[in-house]
């Protein structure tokens, strides 16, 4: 068939066989870590691993159909599918069996659907078509408040799952809106708003407080003759009491979080005790820290890592996958890994720069969002630099849903990519 | 279109690029640089499991098992492993504890190290365990070590063999050629203690992968490193498990010794110590209370008088007198003496025991008894009149006196043994300032004075009588049963006594009459030639010491027993009526229905009042 010929011709053979590659060594790592020896057969679907073969199977199918489907279904009816998947968000509640205390997914018998991966996708189409559209400017503030909208709205209704670490991921279009005109200086204060937050969880407020006026006094020195002197004295007083306040407040909003998010908080700034004075659980840590050095330079090789066979990890199979492979392939093993997540994002922004369409580089962009704070927590996570955070790696963790959706969202770009000629 | 804000995927990139590297240098932190994480995931899913070999049987020398092991369970835990929320009440009553004991343990063992596995409670029965074991999944951190204790179903041979207990730091540094472990049991006394590194068996190991929750997910690294336990050897004692029992009951009450041995082979067929005890007093839990009972008790059960207690040998010594005398031709089997009743010292007289006809040989000499006759042996002996050789001639007679064990170790198998006592030219020369004659240590020649004995040096001493002129190294265990194949005990010696064999009939022939119509006709056994010497040690503490030892038949001897029973006056009173039973059991394997009644008489003569405790039951265990 012609046209199947010059389909594979367009198609960024290199993401699609990085991705793939990345699925694969996820699906040996989950053999791995949930390895029984009464079901040694990787395909043996009683056990997480054969489910995960099923899995990617079914994702290279849906991976094919997608790219042999006209790419206009998804720009098209982007907003159609978002607000479904808003639907489906708000119907979980009234569906939704908990799990490990988050309520995000609906039972349908063989198949635990989560929507909340399915709103990352459809969240990113209608943002998407909304940047794209001809008469978006993001410096109107109506336009600015509703693509935020877009993807808050997803946002609470997942915190609302109690599913901190999804709800987490609509938070990083932020990075996309900055990408495309957003003024800097909102992401600067949410940088800085997470660096005070976590200083004042450190430090007593009157160290920051002090901290902070030595810092401006130092500048107010240096810029003593310039005429924004004036300015810049203002500035600092009002950010050193806001800061102060915030600082102040914090605690406040930290007991506003789950007991087990703010212990895994605390855990991860390196205290042994929560504000109570009560001891730590900072088990999963220091578990998954061993589990990632056992593997030292070559690793422990395959099958033999006994941190995740011995069910010393937490969610060994899902959101620590990285534990396994790391113990089990060394250093090695999790610089390759790690190199593959990387070039698929690098790839993809690569490729966004390049599209005609303003949709299929939005949409690029997004991808290129949630892949990155999957990535970012998740490792992070797991090496011990962020707080344990449930949230699944690309393409490696075990899970129908989250893969199906990593699978969607990668190849309905590669697909719009394929037609970067087409569309103007 | 001209994206204007082009340049903002610096951001991203950005971002991603110092993510990835804090990412790179964490994990080469991790897994380059601190080495420890490889050998803390080892420890937490690689443990050890020490496999307790089956300490090696005992068996007496017609293959009755003495000394058994019995399994019990030692209940370990990894104090870091318990939750907090275990239900102690649950286990401790699974476990037969109370809270309180449950509470103090656990601290004890946090103390020690949380992370280590420790004993929590040990030998536990196998019930209890069994109970335990059964919700074992709700203890994590808890889980049971097969130990076994020591079981001796004679009940008796406590001293004998010996008894194990846990290894102290001090003997775990001590021993160089066995690694134990803190928690080891290791033989204290006794045969067990002697024979510790045939017993002990090699312990073996087995690492396995655990899980998180202790759960045993398959052997490690497919065995590589697991070793099997070797069970020890079992071992024959020499023992005849009968004899001894009839010994320790004939001892009832008693303070005394019996030595029975078989002459041919120096092997000990019983080794009674009175007052004794049960041995399975010093096993499990309640050896420690136990053993400080006995060791404060004042007739000292721990003490083993049959090797360690130092008795004038008396008139038993007359025999071994008139053997060196013979041998160093200072009389000849004819030597007669006209005992006046006594013996003549400068102007003291050394009394005769007894009343008897003039003796006009050696063997009349030894079936009276003679003090008299026996003192101008030895002085003949030592003293010719008007040599100048006298001190070389004590010294000849000393060297003698030594082959046949006499102030000599004899090389027993089992530890404490003491030397006894004979002194030497040396000793008189420093005492008496070199002016000192026969008649000084005139008393020596009646086994009084200076010269000290252990039961088992009598023993030994006839024994070479009863060979005619040697005797085995006496040993407790005959041999060793490693892989099933039996071995001869290393430690054996024959000793050879310079007496030539032409010397013994005599002596032998006087010993006999002892029996027949001398100082011991009270020990005559119905169709069997028994000789033997009666003794009667001197106590200036009280009654007199009875002393018996004698060997049967006369020719190619099968035992030899010697007796002593602390204050119960002469040889043949007591003493020669226990060494006649032990003798007539032996060889005839039991005893006629008109010997029980004396058995019974002399088990009900109580000359001690010996109690463990003041209900004196046995706890059950």
């Amino acid at each position: 068939m012609k046209t199947t010929a010059s389909l594979s011709t367009k198609l960024d053979w290199q993401l699609i066989i990085a991705y793939i590659l990345l699925m694969l060594i996820g699906w040996i790592s989950i053999y791995s870590a949930g390895y029984n020896s009464e079901g040694p057969n990787i395909f043996n679907v009683n056990y997480t691993y054969g489910k995960q073969f099923v899995w990617i199977v079914l994702s290279l199918i849906i991976g094919f159909f997608i790219l042999n489907v006209n790419s206009k279904i998804f720009s098209m009816f982007a907003n159609v599918y978002y607000f479904l998947t808003l639907g489906l968000l708000v119907l979980v509640f009234f569906l939704a069996k908990e799990v490990n205390g988050a309520k995000a997914w609906i039972d349908l018998g063989f198949f635990r659907l989560q929507p909340s991966e399915f709103a990352k996708f459809t969240t990113a189409l209608a943002l998407a078509s909304y940047i794209s559209n001809l008469d978006f400017n993001i410096q109107k503030k109506s336009n600015f408040i509703i693509s935020v909208l877009i993807f808050m709205v997803p946002f609470i209704l997942v915190l609302a799952q109690h599913d901190m670490g999804s709800a987490l991921v609509f938070l990083s279009f932020f990075l996309l809106l900055n990408r495309f005109g957003m003024p800097s200086w909102i992401l600067y204060l949410g940088f800085y708003v997470i660096v005070i937050s976590v200083v004042s969880l450190l430090f007593p407020i009157y160290w920051i407080i002090g901290f902070l006026i030595v810092v401006a006094s130092v500048i107010l020195y240096l810029i003593r003759k310039r005429k924004e002197f004036v300015q810049f004295m203002m500035l600092a007083g009002i950010v050193i009491l806001v800061s102060g306040i915030y600082s102040f407040f914090i605690d406040l909003v930290i007991k506003k979080l789950d007991k087990h998010q703010q212990d895994r908080i605390y855990v991860m700034l390196g205290k042994s005790e929560d504000a109570n004075g009560k001891k730590l659980n900072n088990y999963q840590v220091i578990q998954s820290e061993i589990a990632v050095g056992a593997g030292q330079f070559l690793g422990k090789g395959f099958l033999k890592g006994t941190q995740s066979k011995g069910n010393f990890l937490p969610a060994k199979e899902t959101d620590t996958i990285f534990c396994t492979l790391a113990e089990e392939w060394g250093f090695l093993g999790s610089l390759f890994t790690l190199g593959l997540l990387v070039f698929i994002m690098i790839r993809i922004i690569y490729l966004a720069e390049k599209q005609k369409s303003k949709f299929a580089k939005v949409y690029g962009y997004a991808v290129v969002c949630i892949f990155m704070i999957h990535y970012i927590i998740n490792i992070g996570m797991t090496l011990g630099v962020l707080p344990v955070i449930g949230i699944p790696l690309p393409a490696l963790s075990y899970g129908g849903s989250s893969l199906i959706s990593f699978t969607i969202l990668v190849f309905v770009f590669v697909k719009m990519d394929s037609e970067k000629w087409i569309y103007a | 279109m001209h994206d204007i804000y082009s340049d903002r995927k610096r951001m991203i990139q950005i971002l991603l690029i110092l993510s990835t590297s804090v990412f790179i240098m964490r994990l080469f932190y991790l897994q380059i640089i601190d080495t420890k994480n490889r050998e803390r995931s080892n420890n937490n899913a690689i443990k050890e499991i020490i496999i307790y070999p089956s300490r090696g049987q005992i068996f007496d020398r017609n293959k009755k098992l003495i000394v058994h092991n019995e399994n019990l369970f030692d209940i370990m835990v990894t104090p870091s492993e318990v939750p907090k929320d275990i239900d102690s009440v649950k286990l401790s009553e699974f476990l037969e504890i109370d809270l309180p004991f449950y509470s103090e343990q656990m601290r004890r063992c946090k103390l020690k190290s949380p992370y280590r596995e420790t004993p929590f409670v040990k030998q536990v029965s196998v019930e209890n365990y069994n109970r335990f074991l059964e919700h074992i999944h709700k203890f994590k951190g808890f889980y049971g070590q097969s130990r076994s204790i020591r079981s001796y179903p004679y009940k008796s041979g406590a001293l004998v063999l010996g008894d194990i207990g846990e290894i102290d730091s001090s003997q775990i540094k001590a021993n160089q050629d066995y690694t134990y472990l803190s928690g080891d049991y290791i033989g204290k006394n006794g045969i067990e203690l002697s024979y510790e590194k045939y017993l002990r068996g090699i312990r073996g190991v087995r690492t396995v992968i655990v899980d998180a929750f202790n759960r045993i997910k398959g052997s490690y690294s497919n065995g590589e490193f697991d070793s099997k336990s070797v069970a020890g050897d079992d071992l024959v004692s020499s023992l005849d498990i009968d004899l001894q029992v009839l010994g320790e009951t004939l001892l009832t009450q008693k303070s005394g010794s019996i030595v029975a041995i078989e002459p041919s082979t120096g092997e000990i067929l019983a080794l009674v110590s009175s007052p004794t005890y049960d041995p399975n007093l010093l096993t499990g839990k309640i050896r420690g209370k136990n053993y400080s009972k006995l060791l404060t008790n004042k007739y000292k059960p721990l003490y083993n008088r049959a090797i360690q207690g130092l008795y004038p040998p008396g008139s038993t010594f007359k025999a071994i007198i008139a053997l060196v005398a013979l041998q160093m031709n200072a009389i000849d089997v004819n030597f007669g003496y006209n005992c006046p009743g006594f013996y003549p010292i400068g102007a003291k007289r050394l009394k005769c025991s007894h009343r008897h006809a003039p003796c006009r040989n050696i063997m009349e000499g030894l079936m009276h008894s003679c003090n008299p006759y026996f003192c101008q042996t030895f002085r003949n002996s030592i003293e010719v009149p008007n040599s100048r050789t006298f001190f070389s001639d004590y010294s000849k007679w000393y060297k003698n006196l030594v082959r046949f064990g006499v102030n000599q170790k004899l090389g027993l198998d089992i530890k404490n043994e003491k030397k006894g006592y004979l002194p030497d030219t040396g000793y008189y020369n420093r005492m008496y300032r070199r002016s000192w004659r026969a008649t000084t240590v005139i008393s020596l020649g009646i086994g009084q004075g200076e010269v000290l004995m252990t039961p088992l040096q009598i023993a030994n001493s006839y024994c070479a009588i009863a060979n005619r002129g040697f005797y085995y190294t006496p040993h407790l265990v005959k041999n060793i049963i490693h892989d099933g194949k039996r071995y001869k005990n290393p430690f054996l010696k024959k000793v050879t006594v310079p007496i030539a064999r032409s010397k013994y009939e005599a002596v032998i022939d006087g010993l006999e009459r002892v029996v027949v119509s001398g100082t011991a006709r009270a020990s005559k056994i119905e169709g069997i030639s028994l000789c033997g010497k009666t003794g009667t040690a001197q106590n200036p503490h009280g009654e007199d010491h009875s002393i018996f030892v004698g060997f049967a038949p006369r020719f190619n001897p099968k035992i030899v027993v010697a007796c002593i029973v602390e204050n119960a006056g002469s040889g043949g009173g007591t003493a020669g009526p226990v060494v006649s039973l032990l003798i007539e059991k032996y060889l005839k394997d039991s005893l006629p229905p008109n010997r029980m009644a004396l058995v019974n008489s002399i088990k009900s003569r109580h000359i001690i009042n010996f109690k463990l405790n003041e209900n004196d039951s046995i706890p059950k265990h």
